[in-house]
C-alpha cells in the first residue's frame, strides 16, 4: 500500500496512524499465542520469563514440562486425549453425516418452510452453551447416558452439526445443478449420482464443515462439564480443572501442543478454501 | 380459443404431471432434512423445553403435603388457620415420617423461608407423641413458628402447582405472603447487578471489538492477495484455537508477576510492591473476551468489504469529497451489513460466554452463565438454574431474531 507521490502530508501522516493501529491490532491476536510456547520450555517450575531465559541461555530451556505431560506420573493427559480423539472422532462422522444430508436437502429449492427448519438446525450454534449443558444434562441423566462416550458423542454432535450445515450449504449455492440432472439423464440412480458426482464436487466443504465439527467438540467444555463422570475426562476438562487450581508449566506444554494441532487445521482448511473455490469456478 | 389439455408423453395432463414432480421433489428435500431436523428436536428442542418446565414446576412439594393444602385453601391467609388445616398438616407430616421421605420437602420449604430446616425437622421427630385432637395447640407447643404468620403464609404460597417465583427471583423480587410480588431486601438484591453487568460487559465487548476490527478488516480487504493472505493468519490461528489456550495465554500474561504488569512496572506506572489486580476482575474479563471475540467481528466485516469494489472509493473522491467525506458518505453505509452481522454475533456469543469470565473473571467479573453453573453444580437449586437460562435464552432468541430479520440466517459466512 504505497501512496502517490502528490500525497499531501495530512493524509499521509494518517495513512501511518491507520497503519500503525492496524499493526497494533495484529500484535493484540496474535501475541498471547506466543507467550506460552518459550514457557512451555522453561526450565524451572514457575509461569514466568527466568533471567536465564531471558538471556537465551541453554540452562533455561528443558522438555521436562513434555515429559512430564507424557509419562508424569498420576498424570490425566494420556487418558484424556484417547477419550478427547474418540469422542471428537466420532461426533464429527455423525455431524458430518447428518449436516451435509440435511444441507443437500435444504439447498433444494422445494424444501418447504426452509428458513424456520434452518433458523432451528442453526440454533445449538446460537443459544449459549449453559444453557445447551444444562438442558442436555436433563435429558441424558434421564435416558442413562449421563458420564458415557455416547451421551458427549450426541451432545458435540448436536453442537457440530450447524457448521456443517452452514458450509455445506454455503458450497451448494455455487453448485451447478445441470451437472446431476446431465448424470439422471444418463441413467444415474440418486444414489450413485450423489456419490459420483455431487460428493466430489463438495467434498471442499464436507471437509472444512467436519474440521469445524472435529474443533468444536475437540475444544468444548462447558457441555463435557455437565455430562462427563471421571471416566470421560477430555483434555479441556483437564486444562480447566488444571487452570483453576494453578498455572502449571505442563499446561503450557499442552496448550503448545494444541497450538501446533490448530495451526496444521488452519492450514488444511485454508487450503480446502481455495480449493472448493476454483472447483466452484469463483475467481479472484 | 381452444382450452386444449396438454399432454405429457404418458398421456397425463402435463399440469397433473408436473404438480406430481413437484410434491415428489418436496418430499425428498423434506425426507433428507428429516433425520438432523427429527435428531435435534428429540435430543435438543425437547430437552430446553423441558427445562423451561422445569422452571415453573412445583408439583413435588403438593404432591407430598396434599391434605394440608386441600384444607388451605378455604383459609384467607388472614389469621393463623384454623384447627382443620394442622390436623391435615398432621396427617401429611406422620404419613411423611413413616415413609421417610420429608428430606425433600425440608429443601424446598427452605428456600421458600429460611428457618423451615429446623421447624419440620424437630416437628417430625415428635410427630408420633401427638395426641389425637387440638393439633393447633400441639403444633405451636412444639415449635412456636407454627403459631406464626410469616410461616404459615410462606406454607401455603408454596401450595400452587406451577409457581413463577423462581423467575420473580431472578429479578430480585419474590411473594410476600399475601402473594404479593415485591422487591427482596436491599442487601440481597444480587440479581439485577448480575444481569446489568453481563449486559455491560456483552456491550463493551462488542464495541471494543468493533472498534479495533473494523481497520483491520478494511486493511485485510483492501490489501493484494499475497499480502492479506499473511495477515489473515493472525484472525484464523487465534479463531481454530482451543479456547483454552487462549485464556491460560491471557492468565499468563495478566498474573501478578506476568508480562504485562513487569512492563507497567518496568514504565514506571505502578511500583514493584504495588502491581495493578489485572485478572479475577471485571477488567480480565474484558480484555480476554474482546481478544478471544475479535475473529467473530473481523470475519463477517471483511467477507462485506471484500465485495465493496475500491472503483466506488475513487469515483467519491473525483466528484470532491475528501477521502473522509468519501469514506463516510460511500464506503461506511456499504459495510453496514458487515457490522449488524459481526456486532450481533458477537453479542450473542458474549452475552452467555462462561469459560472465560470463570477463569479470569473472579467474583466481580462473573457473568449470568457462571451463576447458572453455581446453581447447577454447587447449590443445586435446579429449577432456578433453568429459570435463570430461560430468561437468557429470551434474551439471546430475541437478538438471534433481529439477527435473522437484518441479515437473514443463511448469510452466516464462517472464516
Amino acid at each position: 500500500m504505497s501512496l502517490p507521490k502528490y500525497t499531501p502530508l495530512n493524509y499521509r501522516l494518517w495513512h501511518y496512524t491507520y497503519l500503525t493501529i492496524c499493526g497494533l491490532v495484529f500484535f493484540f491476536l496474535i501475541a498471547p499465542l506466543f507467550v506460552i510456547l518459550p514457557l512451555s520450555f522453561n526450565a524451572e517450575q514457575y509461569i514466568h520469563f527466568s533471567a536465564k531465559m531471558l538471556a537465551l541461555d541453554p540452562e533455561g530451556f528443558s522438555l521436562r514440562w513434555y515429559e512430564d505431560m507424557i509419562w508424569g506420573t498420576k498424570n490425566p493427559w494420556g487418558l484424556a486425549a484417547k477419550n478427547s480423539i474418540i469422542i471428537a472422532f466420532f461426533a464429527t462422522i455423525g455431524a458430518t453425516i447428518l449436516g451435509t444430508v440435511a444441507a443437500l436437502g435444504l439447498s433444494s429449492r422445494h424444501m418447504p418452510y426452509k428458513g424456520a427448519v434452518m433458523a432451528l438446525l442453526i440454533s445449538p450454534m446460537i443459544v449459549p452453551l449453559i444453557i445447551s449443558g444444562t438442558a442436555i444434562f436433563f435429558f441424558m441423566a434421564k435416558v442413562g447416558l449421563a458420564a458415557t462416550h455416547t451421551g458427549i458423542i450426541l451432545a458435540h454432535i448436536i453442537l457440530g452439526t450447524p457448521f456443517v450445515v452452514i458450509t455445506v450449504t454455503a458450497t451448494l449455492t455455487g453448485f451447478d445443478h445441470s451437472v446431476t440432472r446431465a448424470a439422471a439423464s444418463l441413467g444415474s440412480n440418486p444414489v450413485n449420482t450423489f456419490m459420483k458426482v455431487t460428493l466430489p464436487l463438495i467434498l471442499p466443504g464436507v471437509i472444512s464443515g467436519a474440521l469445524f465439527a472435529f474443533v468444536t467438540s475437540f475444544d468444548e467444555v462447558v457441555v463435557v462439564l455437565f455430562l462427563a463422570g471421571l471416566e470421560n475426562t477430555t483434555i479441556p476438562i483437564q486444562m480447566w480443572v488444571g487452570l483453576r487450581e494453578q498455572l502449571s508449566p505442563t499446561i503450557m506444554a499442552v496448550a503448545t501442543c494444541l497450538i501446533i494441532m490448530s495451526t496444521l487445521i488452519l492450514v488444511t482448511a485454508e487450503l480446502l478454501r481455495r480449493r472448493s473455490e476454483r472447483l466452484r469456478g469463483i475467481n479472484r | 380459443m381452444s382450452t386444449e389439455q396438454i399432454l405429457s408423453s404418458d398421456g397425463i395432463p402435463l399440469a397433473i404431471s408436473l404438480k406430481k414432480a413437484e410434491r415428489r421433489n418436496k418430499i425428498r428435500a423434506a425426507l433428507l432434512v428429516a433425520p438432523l431436523f427429527l435428531f435435534i428436536l428429540f435430543v435438543y428442542v425437547f430437552p430446553i423445553g423441558e427445562m423451561l418446565f422445569r422452571s415453573v414446576d412445583d408439583r413435588m412439594i403438593s404432591g407430598m403435603l396434599p391434605k394440608t393444602f386441600k384444607a388451605m385453601e378455604k383459609w384467607d391467609a388472614k389469621d393463623l388457620p384454623e384447627e382443620p388445616v394442622y390436623a391435615a398438616l398432621y396427617e401429611d407430616l406422620s404419613y411423611l415420617k413413616e415413609t421417610k421421605t420429608y428430606g425433600k420437602i425440608i429443601a424446598r420449604l427452605n428456600y421458600e423461608k429460611s428457618g423451615f430446616s429446623s421447624l419440620i425437622k424437630k416437628t417430625v421427630r415428635k410427630v408420633n407423641k401427638f395426641e389425637e385432637g387440638n393439633y393447633k395447640e400441639q403444633f405451636i407447643k412444639v415449635h412456636k413458628r407454627w403459631g406464626q404468620m410469616e410461616y404459615m403464609g410462606a406454607l401455603k404460597n408454596t401450595a400452587p402447582k406451577w409457581t413463577f417465583a423462581k423467575y420473580l427471583k431472578g429479578v430480585d423480587l419474590k411473594f410476600d405472603q399475601e402473594r404479593e410480588i415485591i422487591q427482596v431486601p436491599e442487601n440481597r438484591r444480587i440479581y439485577k447487578i448480575l444481569w446489568m453487568r453481563t449486559l455491560n460487559v456483552a456491550l463493551w465487548v462488542t464495541v471494543f471489538c468493533f472498534v479495533l476490527a473494523y481497520p483491520i478488516a478494511h486493511l485485510l480487504a483492501t490489501l493484494p492477495m499475497k499480502y492479506s493472505n499473511l495477515l489473515m493468519i493472525c484472525v484464523l490461528l487465534p479463531f481454530w484455537t482451543s479456547l483454552l489456550v487462549r485464556t491460560s495465554s491471557w492468565m499468563v500474561l495478566l498474573q501478578q508477576q506476568g508480562p504485562i504488569n513487569d512492563l507497567i512496572v518496568w514504565l514506571g506506572i505502578a511500583a514493584n510492591d504495588n502491581r495493578p489486580e489485572l485478572m479475577y476482575n471485571v477488567i480480565g474479563t474484558f480484555v480476554a473476551m474482546t481478544q478471544i471475540l475479535l475473529p467473530f467481528m473481523v470475519l463477517p466485516l471483511y467477507s462485506v468489504m471484500k465485495t465493496i469494489s475500491p472503483t466506488l472509493m475513487r469515483a467519491g473522491k473525483s466528484l470532491g469529497g475528501t477521502p473522509f467525506v468519501a469514506f463516510r458518505k460511500v464506503y461506511f453505509p456499504l459495510t453496514v451489513p458487515g457490522i449488524g452481522a459481526g456486532c450481533l454475533l458477537v453479542f450473542i456469543i458474549s452475552i452467555g460466554y462462561y469459560i472465560t469470565p470463570a477463569l479470569v473473571g473472579g467474583a466481580s467479573g462473573s457473568l449470568i452463565s457462571n451463576t447458572i453453573a453455581y446453581h447447577m453444580k454447587s447449590s443445586l437449586d435446579w429449577a432456578f438454574a433453568s429459570a435463570l437460562g430461560a430468561m437468557l435464552l429470551v434474551g439471546v432468541l430475541t437478538v438471534y431474531w433481529i439477527y435473522n430479520k437484518l441479515v437473514g440466517i443463511d448469510n452466516i459466512k464462517l472464516g
